[in-house]
């Protein structure tokens, strides 16, 4: 057996114990998080376990917990965000990690530095986590590769946003006691989005099935091939659905060729008062935020009893703590 | 390895632990027991019926995580499983008392006082501990024990019906 005297023992018994102790228990073997399509299905159990865990720390008294006291924390962010930096910054602050944030405009990229330069002097500085929200896919890995602390991607180009995906399922599983089995829609312009992508890899690992729906020239077939169904026609299939997401159009596609005119996307993918009607009585209504009111959905249905859309902001907050947290415990026991 | 308490002997022993608690409440103060994740919190549930055989009744329960104030992440690494605490009553004013299965160095009972007192103002916080080994590295010691043993460099293991299907203390070298 081993011998308590040996610090370094104890602490195995204690994982141990555990692990023993927590049959379904896994261990989040990851300093990074880039993505959702490279974790296990149960690596994102933990993660949702985690993040429950942490909900109750934005309602006690003291509304921190000491988990990264003395560890600094990096907003990298090459593209505008409020509310997902916002919610960066708080997370590490609720787990007493300093946080200082680092903006395109006032960086030394816009003088010709190169990705690889700038984070290594971030690094250079002593930060053991940065968040990086980057405009081009693969920004998050490429700097995962150059630097030694952990990386955890805020959203990059059209390729993922983890813990957007990660929050998604938690708020699902929140209201809807499980995800295997559910029937998930994600509406709107998904070819150009990152969070279709992290809910889709996510949420087919957890048993649930997805279908994109919207215009042919949004939603192409090509995603039949990673698991996604795939429809043109909203009406024909939403009282079929658990759980609607719809996600934001971005003002600047409208006009281009994939995008005749507000007035028609709405009429035939928005979340109208008419169409939620039709939809099943308990569906559940998701938006990344910020809504466009009146275009991918009412004033009524924004704002109405089925919809989860501030949960989803407040969940937010606990899954950011439980992804910096569970990174940066696998590289400090590393 | 030995078997320091068996069933019968962890039974007769938490029931004088109640004696003893029960003795030292102070009048007119609510009275919660808090048990540390895990085994502390199934001990902590054991003493209420015990405590309310003293006489001692309208016990407030409550369960701990102290994943998140441990001082040492870095050697758990990355299998420490972080689980909910569950204090469903304001701790402000209340006569704490902390229980947990076996007292060692004294690093858990530090993170677990942290964390109490982020959640309130108790007006005392009192340990109770099933088995004291020795062996600490902070100066903090228990109120009430079960059990005290120089277990030196051996291991003491507690097994509880709850999650390990029998009730037992063990010591193996």
């Amino acid at each position: 057996m081993s011998r308590l005297s040996d610090p370094l023992q104890s602490v195995k018994r204690i994982v141990a114990e555990a692990q023993v102790a927590q049959s379904e228990s896994t261990i989040w073997p990851h300093r990074n998080l880039l993505g959702l399509e490279s974790l296990s299905a149960a690596e994102i159990r933990l993660a949702l376990d985690t993040a429950q865990a942490f909900e109750d720390v934005s309602t006690r008294s003291v509304k921190k917990v000491p988990a990264l006291r003395g560890r600094v924390v990096v907003n990298l962010f090459y593209e505008d965000s409020t509310r997902t930096k916002t919610s960066f910054t708080l997370a590490a602050q609720r787990l007493s990690a300093d946080i200082i944030d680092f903006s395109e405009r006032t960086s030394s990229t816009s003088k010709g530095e190169s990705l690889r330069d700038t984070v290594r002097n971030i690094e250079a500085m002593g930060v053991d986590i940065i968040i990086c929200r980057h405009p081009a896919a693969g920004a998050p890995h490429l700097i995962a590769r150059n630097v030694k602390c952990c990386v955890i991607n805020a959203g990059d180009g059209r390729h993922e946003h983890p813990t957007q995906g990660l929050l998604d399922m938690y708020t699902i599983r929140q209201a809807k006691g499980k995800i295997a089995g559910l029937k998930v829609a994600i509406v709107g312009d998904v070819v150009n989005s990152r969070v279709a992508r992290s809910n889709l890899f996510g949420l087919l690992k957890l048993g649930a099935e997805v279908t994109f729906v919207g215009p042919a020239t949004l939603v192409p077939h090509g995603f039949e091939a990673l698991g996604a169904k795939i429809c043109h026609d909203f009406d024909s299939v939403i009282g079929q659905f658990d759980v609607i997401n719809m996600l934001r159009i971005q003002k600047e596609r409208i006009s281009s060729s994939v995008f005749p005119s507000v007035q028609e996307y709405s009429r035939l993918f928005g979340l109208s008062n008419e169409r939620m009607a039709r939809a099943k009585p308990d569906v559940l209504v998701m938006h990344p935020g910020p809504i466009n009111r009146g275009v991918e959905m009412s004033p009524e249905v924004a704002d109405g009893q089925q919809s989860a859309v501030l949960r989803q902001v407040t969940n937010g907050l606990a899954v950011r703590m439980a992804v910096m947290f569970l990174c940066k415990q696998a590289a400090e026991g590393a | 390895m030995h078997v320091l308490l068996d069933d019968a002997g962890i039974q007769t022993t938490l029931g004088r632990m109640a004696r003893e608690i029960a003795a030292s409440i102070p009048p007119d103060c609510p009275i919660g027991v808090i048990g540390i994740r895990r085994r502390g919190d199934e001990l902590a549930r054991r003493l209420i019926p015990l405590l309310e055989s003293c006489g001692v009744s309208d016990v407030a329960y409550g369960s701990l995580d102290i994943t998140l104030y441990r001082d040492d992440l870095a050697e758990i690494g990355p299998a420490a499983v972080v689980r909910t605490t569950e204090i469903n009553f304001d701790v402000a004013g209340y006569y704490l008392i902390l229980v947990d299965d076996v007292i060692f160095t004294g690093r858990s009972i530090r993170a677990a006082l942290d964390a109490i007192i982020d959640l309130g103002r108790p007006k005392s916080i009192r340990l109770a501990v099933l088995v004291d080994r020795g062996g600490r590295e902070l100066p903090i010691q228990p109120d009430f024990v079960g059990l005290r043993t120089d277990a030196g460099d051996e291991h003491v293991t507690v097994s509880l019906r709850e999650s390990n299907g029998v009730d037992r203390v063990d010591v193996e070298s």
